[in-house]
Parts: structure tokens; C-alpha cells; sequence
């Protein structure tokens, strides 16, 4: 079984976050291979135990970007594909999913893996429209996923519950972070990282140009900001007193 | 006059709350078509066109329920030559995100996401997009037609109009190749609480609990206000508790009237779902914490000691 998995290197979720003069999320910060993804390979990787094959590794971003692939490496994936282009900085969803799917389309994958969201841009609107790009079916916000032959099931989370979903393969799925405790990688791990294929590819080698963006940015203004209120240091009482007061004048007790 | 398309999300004939939501702001940009599928889709009709929708476009075909979003991109596909929208919106939720993505994807049109608000000028749209936490507030022009806007559930409160809407019976156009994530199986988890989008308050509960054997402290304030719970994405992350149960920038957004955050610092995510809440109490240990600079009451302190004590003088106050 051919598994792909898309990864991402984002800002350190952990850390806190600018903006840089132009208003944009500054990148100069500490990057870190997205705890999604960990999960998404995490998956792919149990997949391949159970099933056998390969779990190829395809980022797109600036070339440092190589590390959160050589970390999904040391994870226990087999290859990776870094697209990066300066052609390609400031991409809005569709030029990543139409830049992904080029590099997907042609490793005729049994299965696509997608973190539900990203941890920076947290919208999730790629992998609806790589999975439309590749012609695959779509299973969503998978807490639970089982491959048996040629049919992919997943469970679906929802407001109340979830879905029982099931496709044929190929498929994408898109997994929720609760799916699998991403594993750590080993000594051994890192090691065979360094001798492991990463092909940098460009947007010229796919055939993808940077087409029409969807938007144009008119203004940036700041939203209406809520002013910090009073500020009390508890002291066993005060705190608890404080909040019924303001409980009471909301009428709520 | 614009030609506005609104895809109306439905449950047995009873029109999601994000359809009139939409369908609120849409009439004031052109004229509506609300699109609805799925069995029960016409019992829906007259709601929308109270809200503002002139036409209501339903297909009753069980396919849009038994499959994930591709029955409905290929409905919406096959009526966009014709009707040429202007202007298609959607809500920014799990199903209408995947149906809009893949619609975006072969139309070849994009989209914006995360939306807080639409507006006509110029002869195109503006969508306003909050980020960075909902502190900034970034104005995107639409460059396609149609344009392809996803907007946040509440931004707007819906309100009706009093319309009627004509009821026209579409072909559902789903193709054969398109019924392939089946749903063979719903299961339902949660019991009958509170909904946290519509409780008058709200207590969320982060990683400051420490674990999740503490996160009962939240629930039990919650329950003696009458309140729903929530949760941070950090600790529904880490499985403490359902994603139902997340405010945030991918959960829920909620405008309660108190708000009241426990042990969460206040990361970006979390905060764009819950800064219309009328009033905001947090609870931290770390006095740096983001979440006390738009707090109007901050507590520096130990979430764990004050929530049981909390949970026990409002029960005192409503018992007596």
C-alpha cells in the first residue's frame, strides 16, 4: 500500500506569536514540523506495519521546510518531496492544493493522509480541494481509521458523535489530533533519516503557475479591542468573591 | 441587481441556524437563492424565505445525506453555468467547508474563508477576515466570479423579513463516480445539555487544570450556572475531552454572557471564538497570561482551589 502524507513546518505552536511590520504572521520564529501531521504520519505508519508498502513525506514551503520532512523521516517514513519555489510564497489554498496535487497526482497513492487543519492557518480548506484536484473521495475528520481490501473506513468525528464512513480506496482521509500519540523518533531513526531520499522539486517541474489568487488585500485595521478590566491576585477568597460579583451583575444567580 | 446564492446546511426540514444567519446578510447584497438538499430540504422553504431568500432551489435526493460533499458539489457544479451567481456563501463549518473546497477546487474560482462579515462595493465583494487572533481584521476583494465566501457561524444575528419564497425543483446532477464516501453508520455520544453556542454561560477549561481528571471542576460550575462547558483546542488535542466541546477558531464560536476561561492562557485560536462573549472572566496562575489583557475581570490564581469554591457559593446563592 502506497501511503502519502502532507506535512507542514509551522510556527512553534507553543511559542508566541507576531506580526511583522506588514502586518503578516512573522516566520522568523521557531518552526516546527505541525502536531497534526505527526499525527498523519503517525497513521501512515501503522498503516504500512499492518499492510506493508510505502509512506512518502510531500511538503511545500521555503527549504527549511526539508526539516519537518527529515523529522517525519526519522518518524519512519520512507521518502520525501519538498516543493519550494519563491514562486510559490504567499500561495492561498488552491494554488497549495493544485501545487500538492501535481506532486501527489503522479505517485498514484492508495492513500492520501491531511492533517483536519493546519495549526497556523487552521482554516482546512486544502485537503476538500486536493482531494477534488486528485479525484478522490474525501473521508473527514477521522478519530479512527481501518484499511482492508480496497475499502478505507474511518469513524467521522461530529457535533454529537461521529460517522461510520466508508470509500473505496484511493481515498483522502483527514485526521483529528486525538487519532494516535505521534511516536517519538528513535536514535536509530534519526540516523537512517540522513541517508533517506528528499527530492526538491519546483513549481516549474510540476507545470504550476501561480494563476489568479482568490483575493486581493484591500486594508489591514486592527479589530475593535477588548481593554484588559481589573486584574486581582487571589487570595483564597478575593478571586471567588470577585466573580460572584460580576455573575450577579450579569444576572446570572 | 447581484445574484447571491446561499447553501442552506438542513436536518429533517429544519434549516441550520447558520442558513438564516447568512441569508440575513445576503438580502441586504442582492437577490438570494438559498440552495438546499437532501430529504426534508422543501420543509425548510418557508423558513428561508422568511429570512430573505427569493427562490429556494431543493433537491430531496437521499445521496446528499448518504455521501460526504460530493453530491453536493456536483449539484451546486452543474447550476452555477446557468444561474451564474455572483456572489456563492457559505458557512464556515465541517460540512459546508468540505462541500465549498471541493467546489472552489473545480470551478477553479478559490475562495476566503473565515469570514466575519461580506460587503458590496464596487460592484464585487469584500469579505472581512479576522486573524491573528481576531486583533487584526484584514479587507480581501474577491477576484472571482463567482466569488466563494465562507463565513464564520454568528457573525450575524439572523432576523426575519417577512418573505416568501418560490420553491423550484432542481435536478440533483450527482454523478454516478460521486458516491463514494458513504455514510453507513451515525452514533451519538453526547447526552441532552446544554448547547454550548446557545448557553448564557460559558466555562471553558485549558491545560492549566493540570489533567483531565480535573476537568469535572469545569463541568460542575457550568452546570450549577446553568451554563454549557467548553474547552481549549490544547486540551481537546490531547483528548481530555470531545472536539464538540472546542471554542475556538476551528470549534465553536459563542457570545455568551459571561464567559469564563479557566486555566486557558488565551492562544490566538481560542480567543476569535469567544471574544464576543458580553462579559469575560479568566482565571490563570501566570499573570502574563493573554487571556487577563481582555478579561474584563482577571483572577491570578489557582484554577483548581477557585473553581470548587466558585461552584459552591453559586450554589449557596441559588439554593437560598
Amino acid at each position: 500500500m502506497k501511503i502519502v502524507v502532507t506535512v507542514k513546518q509551522v510556527p512553534d505552536p507553543n511559542a508566541p506569536q507576531g506580526l511583522d511590520a506588514d502586518n503578516t504572521i512573522a516566520r522568523d520564529r521557531e518552526v516546527v514540523l505541525d502536531p497534526g501531521d505527526e499525527c498523519g504520519i503517525e497513521i501512515g505508519l501503522q498503516l504500512k506495519e499492518a499492510h506493508g508498502g510505502e509512506v512518502v513525506l510531500v511538503s511545500m514551503g521555503p527549504e527549511k521546510a526539508r526539516d519537518a520532512i527529515r523529522k517525519g523521516l526519522s518518524m519512519g517514513a520512507d521518502r520525501g518531496i519538498l516543493i519550494t519555489d519563491d514562486q510559490l510564497a504567499g500561495a492561498d489554498a488552491l494554488l497549495t492544493a493544485r501545487t500538492l496535487a501535481a506532486a501527489i497526482g503522479p505517485e498514484s497513492a492508495d492513500l492520501v493522509i491531511c492533517a483536519t487543519e493546519s495549526y497556523d492557518g487552521s482554516t482546512g480548506m486544502v485537503p476538500p480541494m486536493l482531494a477534488e484536484l486528485l479525484g478522490l473521495p474525501q473521508l473527514t475528520f477521522a478519530k479512527h481509521v481501518q484499511v482492508t481490501d480496497g475499502k478505507v473506513t474511518v469513524h467521522r468525528q461530529t457535533e454529537a458523535g461521529y460517522q461510520v464512513v466508508e470509500a473505496p480506496t484511493p481515498g483522502l482521509i483527514t485526521v483529528t489530533a486525538g487519532i494516535a500519540e505521534p511516536r517519538y523518533a528513535s536514535l536509530k531513526g534519526i540516523m537512517a533519516a540522513r541517508s533517506k531520499e528528499v527530492r526538491v522539486v519546483t513549481a516549474g517541474d510540476l507545470g504550476v503557475d501561480r494563476g489568479q489568487p482568490a483575493e486581493t488585500v484591500e486594508g489591514i485595521a486592527d479589530a475593535e479591542a477588548r481593554s484588559a478590566g481589573e486584574v486581582v491576585e487571589d487570595d483564597g477568597t478575593i478571586g471567588v468573591e470577585k466573580i460572584i460579583g460580576v455573575l450577579q451583575a450579569a444576572k446570572v444567580i | 441587481m447581484a445574484k447571491i446564492w446561499v447553501y442552506a446546511e438542513q436536518s429533517q426540514g429544519r434549516p441550520a441556524s447558520t442558513a438564516l444567519e447568512l441569508l440575513t446578510r445576503a438580502r441586504d447584497l442582492g437577490d438570494v437563492d438559498a440552495i438546499v438538499l437532501g430529504p426534508g430540504a422543501r420543509a425548510a422553504a418557508p423558513a428561508l424565505g422568511a429570512h430573505g431568500a427569493g427562490r429556494v432551489l431543493v433537491s430531496e435526493d437521499a445521496a446528499f445525506v448518504e455521501y460526504l460533499a460530493e453530491p453536493a458539489t456536483d449539484c451546486l457544479a452543474s447550476l452555477v453555468p446557468e444561474a451564474s451567481p455572483d456572489l456563492i456563501l457559505f458557512a464556515f463549518s465541517p460540512d459546508s467547508r468540505e462541500v465549498a473546497g471541493r467546489l472552489a477546487a473545480r470551478l477553479g474560482t478559490g475562495l476566503i474563508s473565515n469570514a466575519a462579515d461580506v460587503t458590496a462595493r464596487d460592484g464585487g465583494f469584500t469579505a472581512s477576515v479576522p486573524y491573528f487572533g481576531g486583533a487584526k481584521v484584514a479587507a480581501y476583494r474577491a477576484n472571482a466570479r463567482p466569488a466563494i465566501v465562507l463565513v464564520r457561524p454568528k457573525s450575524f444575528e439572523a432576523s426575519e423579513c417577512g418573505g416568501e419564497a418560490e420553491v423550484v425543483e432542481v435536478d440533483a446532477a450527482v454523478g454516478e463516480g460521486s458516491r463514494r464516501a458513504h455514510i453507513v453508520e451515525t452514533r451519538t455520544e453526547a447526552g441532552d445539555k446544554v448547547k454550548l453556542e446557545d448557553a448564557r454561560v460559558v466555562v471553558s477549561g485549558g491545560r492549566g487544570l493540570g489533567g483531565p481528571e480535573n476537568f469535572h471542576y469545569v463541568e460542575e460550575l457550568a452546570d450549577a450556572l446553568g451554563g454549557a462547558a467548553g474547552a481549549s483546542r490544547a486540551v481537546v488535542d490531547a483528548g481530555w475531552v470531545p472536539y464538540a466541546m472546542q471554542v475556538g477558531q476551528t470549534g465553536k464560536t459563542v457570545r455568551p454572557g459571561v464567559y469564563i476561561a479557566a486555566g486557558i492562557s488565551g492562544a490566538m485560536q481560542h480567543t476569535v471564538g469567544m471574544k464576543g462573549s458580553k462579559v469575560i472572566v479568566a482565571i490563570n496562575k501566570d499573570p502574563d497570561a493573554p487571556i487577563l489583557k481582555m478579561a474584563d475581570l482577571g483572577v491570578v490564581g489557582d484554577a483548581l482551589k477557585i473553581l470548587p469554591k466558585l461552584t459552591e457559593a453559586v450554589k449557596a446563592r441559588k439554593g437560598g
